[in-house]
């Protein structure tokens, strides 16, 4: 499939609004859940940008393979980072990272 | 650009906001499922078959359901407490819609002046299965190795988590 330059032109903008949207999601959250969110849509901007990647490199095929690979990375990181934020709601009772105070110093 | 794609772009930021921007966890969590869907749709329509049907089962599917098992097992907080930190964080984020519209006003401008290159598409042979399994089949021992690293950590993870009391589980 050959993509148009407008459309790739408006997924590059889609593409910066989402890492928009997820840098001041990681930046200003004090929830840890919702910092896993916003790295969660850090990844789906980097998923669509390889898809375009692949679309305008005219390799496509090879776009999927790196974004299933991604996909399986993902997958990893927010499951062991969930497990993280339930120990750490264990310890400290909170999912607030105010709370997070036995890490200062 | 086709109708579609560009309904599909515009959800897909429109429900990333929204699960930023709510303050109910679990509907964070469901505004990135529907994320995750709208870029599946979005990957098929590009002609992303294999990558959008593994985004839609394990983004959509898989991590909506650890999110919101990770969640259930938080309580939720008192109603006097909920009002005066939804007011806070209305506050706090307040700006993000209006640094998305003057960065999507600014694209908008001066998105004509970029000249993106854009190759013609090229003859693969096997396609995604050839990509996967030969030219990249070092990936998949690193996907192999990641998925064995992530379930040992989540082994030992659980193994110490202690109940609030501080006895062991």
């Amino acid at each position: 499939m050959m993509i148009s330059a407008e459309l790739l032109l408006a997924g590059v903008a889609a593409v910066v609004l989402l890492i928009c949207t997820a840098a001041y999601c990681v930046l200003v959250s004090r929830n840890l859940v919702r910092i896993l969110i916003g790295l969660e849509i850090f990844t789906k901007a980097v998923t669509l940008l390889i898809i375009l990647g692949g679309l305008a490199a005219g390799r496509i095929a090879l776009g999927q393979s790196l974004v299933i690979t991604l996909i399986v990375v993902e997958v990893v990181v927010i499951v062991v980072a969930a497990g993280v934020v339930i120990n750490s709601y264990g310890h400290s009772l909170s999912l607030d990272t105010r709370e997070l105070e036995k890490l200062k110093g | 650009m086709t109708f579609e794609a560009g309904i599909l772009l515009a959800l897909l930021v429109a429900s990333a906001l929204w699960a930023v921007m709510t303050y109910s966890l679990v509907m964070s969590a469901i505004g990135l499922g529907i994320a995750s869907a709208m870029l599946a749709i979005l990957m098929y329509e590009l002609g992303a078959p294999m990558a959008a049907v593994i985004e839609l089962s394990v983004c959509a599917g898989l991590i909506t359901v650890v999110f919101i098992s990770a969640i259930s097992l938080t309580p939720r907080m008192q109603d006097r407490e909920e009002r005066a930190d939804a007011k806070r964080r209305l506050a706090r984020f307040f700006p993000l819609p209006l640094i998305l519209a003057a960065a999507a006003w600014v694209m908008f401008a001066y998105g004509d002046a970029v000249e993106l290159p854009i190759a013609l598409p090229q003859a693969e042979q096997g396609g995604v299965r050839e990509a996967l399994w030969e030219a990249r089949s070092f990936d998949v021992i690193g996907q192999i190795v990641i998925i064995l690293a992530g379930a040992f950590a989540v082994v030992i993870l659980f193994k110490n988590l202690r109940k609030p009391g501080g006895e062991r589980r």
